[in-house]
């Protein structure tokens, strides 16, 4: 008899594994989202400083991530860490480590450029009432900044999530991975199988990002009405 | 680091480059045609098209390109549809490019001062005369910046081919690692390839930029 190829998510276990894999991912984003933030907040405020050889450094650093494309990141660590450095990290914490070095490269862009576009006439009002460079930063700019880069970190945030479908290049067991596995266990009773796997999958990387590209999208409506008006 | 693994790997490399500017190039022409026609569909407000047009922002800009890739190269067969592995990163690239152009020129399009708008208005252009006049020429400067760095988004995502086998750069670098096991040398030059490629494209691109925003009003 013909099998629906529908049928082949609810097969023995497969409808939670494939929801394993897909914790796996979301561990691995969320972790790497994290420290990104953190460490390209950091960053990001280390470049508005006018150290020539800080920022030039931090450049180079952010250069590097822009141009080597993801999928060569996880590749060069994944080759290079074990071989070289003599550093063997299981595969899903050196993924972990690969996007949030990347997202702290990107966010420090962000961040820096939303520090660098608060009205001058604020830090100088700070130094004015002789604010130290802490306080300047505590108070006036990193709160004005935040709301200025917040739709561009979660753009920003939608991307990684996305990028973690590369995982499965390095041997993560993610839900991609774990979709090949059944679709390749089930490929004789359901041919169909295939359609149905990566379409579910599909469809959970969509559930993922949409609401948070939604939100990104009112963020920054909100601030054009409020720069129109 | 052997110089010699790297110089017989050349010859091969030399066709992933090729490959993988080719595949580009298409998919960014590609994408910069449907990115304009759709954000032209959202500028005007055309009924019904509109509707498709963002919905299909929506899925493409939320889903990764690898799985919309597995979907056209080993779903779509299974469902009758066959698709050569090239013309799969093809249609893939145009189908994720489309929507980050799209919103690049409606970005730079909703970036025109209102009182250009409203100015327009005042001296009596229809709706035509004011997006030929008015809208475009300045908003077109505007998206420049977001479409020159998905023009180097889409060249890194070219990287993703790999995964459904098209012999570009990474899976170049790939397949000889795979046969012959010498990550450094070959690493080394699929970097030094991507470097090649993306380093004089991004500062082109920004000089550019910098030339094109004399283009916009008032600056």
């Amino acid at each position: 008899m013909a099998h629906s190829g529908i049928n082949v998510l609810f097969e023995g276990t497969n409808f939670t594994r494939l929801l394993g894999g897909l914790w796996t991912t979301v561990q691995i984003a969320a972790v790497a989202i994290i420290i990104g933030l953190i460490l390209g907040i950091i960053l990001g405020v280390l470049r508005t400083f006018h150290n020539p050889l800080l920022r030039l450094v931090l450049r180079l650093y952010l250069e590097f991530f822009r141009i080597v494309p993801t999928t060569v990141l996880l590749f060069l660590f994944y080759y290079i860490l074990p071989r070289q450095m003599n550093i063997h990290l299981p595969g899903p914490q050196m993924a972990t480590l690969v996007f949030a070095l990347w997202m702290a490269a990107e966010m420090s862009d962000i961040v820096r450029g939303a520090l660098i576009s608060v009205p001058k006439h604020q830090r100088e009002s700070g130094l004015a009432i002789g604010l130290s460079r802490y306080q300047l930063y505590r108070y006036i700019l990193i709160p004005q900044a935040f709301t200025l880069e917040l739709p561009a970190t979660i753009n920003l945030i939608t991307r990684i999530i996305k990028t973690t479908s590369l995982l499965m290049l390095i041997s993560v067991m993610d839900v991609i991975n774990i979709g090949q596995q059944i679709i390749e266990a089930n490929n004789q009773h359901y041919p169909t199988g295939v359609f149905w796997v990566y379409g579910l999958i599909f469809l959970l990387y969509f559930l993922i990002d949409y609401p948070l590209s939604w939100w990104a999208n009112r963020l920054e409506q909100k601030r054009m009405e409020n720069i129109n008006d | 680091m052997n110089w010699e693994i790297i110089k017989q790997s050349l010859p091969m490399f030399q066709k992933g480059f090729e490959l993988t500017l080719y595949l580009s190039l298409v998919g960014i022409i590609g994408s910069i045609i449907v990115g304009l026609a759709s954000s032209l569909i959202k500028y005007f407000k055309i009924p019904v098209l509109q509707r498709i047009v963002a919905i299909y922002v929506e899925i493409s800009r939320n889903t990764p390109l690898l799985i919309q890739l597995f979907f056209l190269y080993y779903a779509f067969p299974a469902i009758g549809i066959k698709i050569s592995a090239q013309l799969c990163g093809i249609i893939g690239l145009i189908f994720l490019g489309g929507s980050y152009m799209a919103s690049g020129f409606t970005g730079g399009f909703n970036g025109v001062k209102k009182n250009q708008i409203e100015s327009g208005k005042a001296i009596g252009l229809n709706n035509w005369q004011l997006a030929r006049y008015v809208v475009f020429p300045q908003g077109f400067a505007l998206s420049v910046p977001a479409l020159a760095a998905n023009i180097i988004f889409l060249i890194k995502e070219t990287s993703i081919f790999t995964v459904i086998a098209i012999p570009e750069l990474t899976n170049t670098a790939m397949d000889l690692i795979g046969l012959y096991y010498n990550s450094n040398e070959y690493l080394f030059v699929l970097v030094i390839a991507y470097a090649i490629i993306l380093i004089p494209l991004s500062i082109i691109l920004t000089f550019l930029e910098k030339r094109v925003r004399y283009g916009t009003f008032g600056n």
